[in-house]
């Protein structure tokens, strides 16, 4: 194209230079987000397997213990038939896998003619409303604390933070949970004489969400605080950070556009761990708050070595983390140019 | 003019740097300069007296026996007919079936750091040392097995091969060595490069005494913050194990175990939560406090 060739070498130099950079920037982040679904997906498939492969090697079989009362051969074999039991292992595995991938966990063993699906599928909507209303107050209030933390350093501020920090990581969350019970439900129903001030178990959409979603929240808060806190510290000392308070800004813009915008990107990659935090947390809250979501089914499950529904919990509970830290990982990719894609 | 402590601190601090003295001995100063992890490392010497001697203490009637239960008086608050404590729903004694507990707590926060610390290193200085594929076959297993999230799988093994002490402490450890086995590869990764190895390399020293005397010693200092940060973990683990009704079985007392005996009864005595949740919520602060002081006097690149 003669208008082109036409233009002076000079300027077509730079843009086209910069042009082929951000397409092989483009390129590299295709190829990686693929490598990372990809890398997914041997996870899952070694959760899946190593999870499959301790429940057959548990002692027994599951109907050892059905009613409290020994079951007939034939009973037995009925059971084993349709459960999928009498095929050989390796063919069981195979079958599972094929039928995960369509979102079919098989029969619960403990609720008889129910699907794992259906089981997980009811208690859906209450672990995820606790696990998203303690998201919404990790990220505000962990971030807040950590950066307020390290703008006001050696501060009585400061230190507060940090000593909650450490105090809420050291509290395992089902000892969170009860102390909260005893402190806003039972003293204050005995000193009121019959009012609860916050209620100590059940779900609904109301002051029962308080003390689940604070005692989820908790650790994660102080996990998140403190992470900022020390990012922020790190940008507080950078060059750049000193020349902007050299021209004058002022301390907001100083603040909000050169400290917080490049403190706050390592902070990112802990979203990941809080995810994984959510998820374990959820079994332990759901039982401490009697609230029949799919952490507490899963409890229900190991106690009653319900073999499919431990598997099917376990293996969703997995793909969740590990589509979160994939998110994680690419939205990084977004956020810091300086990421170097491999 | 006298000169204000802090200096003559530091003035003491020169004098003993121009001695030239040992690692051990210079973390060893910084340890005991940090207070909490001091306070930490007592609080831990005064458990440990108590799980040892809370056998004699029964024995000598100076506690009541852990498993004695008095049908006459059940949930009794502190100070009641003799429980300082108060008793719980089958009226044995909270105090001694606190001081019992430890036992449990500490042993499992301990022992297990002793299976995770043979897997750690070794499949740590086997992917370091060797390098090439041994390093990425070894590191991608490590990669999935940390996929696994620790709860869950614990959870999963406990239910499988019954609630012993010995699965308890195994499936805890079956989790926790892949922080070690990361630290330590990393470790022998960047002193590898030193020039005090290729200096024995060159001099003919074989691979296992580069690995003992070299390697080892090197990363002795993390691998020692690793391992002490992980007795909380491991003492965590137990504790929610117990508390979820799937840990050691009663009438072996634990404090996971009484948390949820405790909480089934609140309403009639809420102290009967309080103490074994404070025992174990500052056990675990214990034990990160003295985490904190050993990062600190061990490895103080790794100082924020």
């Amino acid at each position: 194209m003669a208008v082109i060739a036409g233009r002076p070498k000079r300027g077509a130099l730079l843009p086209s230079r910069v042009a082929s950079l951000t397409d092989s920037r483009a390129g590299s982040l295709a190829i990686f987000i693929v490598k990372r679904i990809l890398w997914m997906l041997p996870v899952v498939f070694f959760v899946i397997l190593i999870t499959f492969t301790l429940m057959h090697l548990a002692p027994g079989s599951p109907w050892d213990k059905s009613g409290g009362r020994q079951l007939s051969q034939t009973v037995v074999n009925n059971l084993n038939i349709r459960y999928g039991l009498d095929k050989p292992v390796y063919e069981q595995f195979w079958l599972y896998l094929v039928n995960v991938v369509h979102f079919d966990f098989g029969l619960s063993y403990q609720y008889e003619g129910k699907t794992v699906t259906s089981l997980i599928a009811s208690g859906w909507p209450y672990t995820a409303t606790i696990g998203l209303l303690a998201f919404l107050l990790i990220v505000p209030v962990g971030i807040g604390l950590g950066v307020l933390a390290a703008l006001r350093q050696n501060s009585r501020i400061d230190y507060i933070t940090m000593g909650f920090a450490t105090f809420a990581a050291s509290f395992p969350n089902f000892v969170v949970g009860a102390l909260m019970v005893v402190a806003f439900s039972v003293l204050t129903y005995k000193a009121t004489g019959g009012n609860f001030f916050l209620p100590a178990a059940g779900f609904a959409l109301d002051d029962h969400l308080v003390m689940p979603v604070i005692t989820l929240a908790l650790l994660p808060i102080a996990y998140t605080a403190r992470l900022t806190r020390a990012s922020t510290l790190d940008t507080i000392r950078q060059d750049f950070v000193r020349t902007a308070w050299a021209k004058g800004l002022s301390e907001r813009l100083v603040v909000v556009r050169h400290i917080l915008k490049n403190s706050l990107i390592p902070v990112v990659t802990t979203l990941g761990p809080t995810f994984a935090f959510l998820v374990t947390g959820s079994v332990i809250v759901e039982t401490v708050f009697s609230i029949p979501g799919i952490g507490r089914a899963f409890v229900v499950a190991i106690e009653s070595r319900d073999y499919p529904m431990i598997l099917g919990t376990t293996v969703l509970f997995s793909v969740i983390i590990a589509v979160a830290n994939l998110v994680v990982d690419v939205a990084y990719v977004f956020i810091d140019p300086r990421v170097r894609l491999t | 003019m006298a000169l204000p402590a802090v200096a003559i601190d530091q003035m003491a601090d020169w004098e003993v740097a121009e001695k030239q003295i040992g690692l051990w001995t210079d973390a060893w100063q910084r340890f005991r300069r940090n207070r909490l992890a001091v306070l930490g490392a007592g609080l831990v010497i005064f458990l440990v007296l108590i799980a040892f001697l809370s056998p004699l203490l029964v024995h000598f009637g100076i506690i009541h026996d852990p498993l004695k239960q008095d049908v006459a008086n059940i949930e009794l608050g502190p100070g009641q007919a003799g429980f300082l404590l108060g008793s719980d729903q089958l009226g044995r004694d909270t105090l001694s079936r606190l001081m019992f507990g430890s036992r449990i707590s500490l042993s499992v926060g301990i022992l297990v750091q002793g299976i995770i610390l043979p897997i750690g290193l070794a499949i740590g200085l086997a992917a370091g040392y060797a390098g090439g594929r041994i390093d990425n076959i070894l590191m991608r297993f490590t990669d999935i097995w940390y996929a696994f999230p620790d709860l869950l799988f614990v959870l999963v093994v406990v239910s499988v091969f019954g609630p012993s002490l010995l699965t308890i402490f195994g499936a805890i450890a079956m989790v926790n060595w892949v922080g070690l086995a990361r630290l330590v590869r990393g470790q022998v990764l960047s002193i590898k490069e030193k020039e005090f190895i290729e200096a024995a390399r060159s001099s003919g020293s074989p691979p296992l005494k580069l690995i003992v005397k070299h390697l080892l010693p090197n990363s002795l200092g993390p691998i020692i913050v690793t391992l002490t940060f992980g007795i909380p973990q491991a003492i965590f683990l137990e504790a929610v194990l117990s508390f979820l009704g799937v840990g050691i079985q009663p009438p072996t007392a634990t404090w996971g175990q009484m948390v949820f005996d405790g909480y089934e009864a609140v309403y009639a005595n809420p102290t009967s939560v309080v103490f074994p949740a404070i025992a174990i919520g500052f056990t675990l602060l214990t034990f990160t406090f003295i985490g904190d002081g050993l990062r600190d006097a061990l490895d103080p690149r790794m100082r924020r």
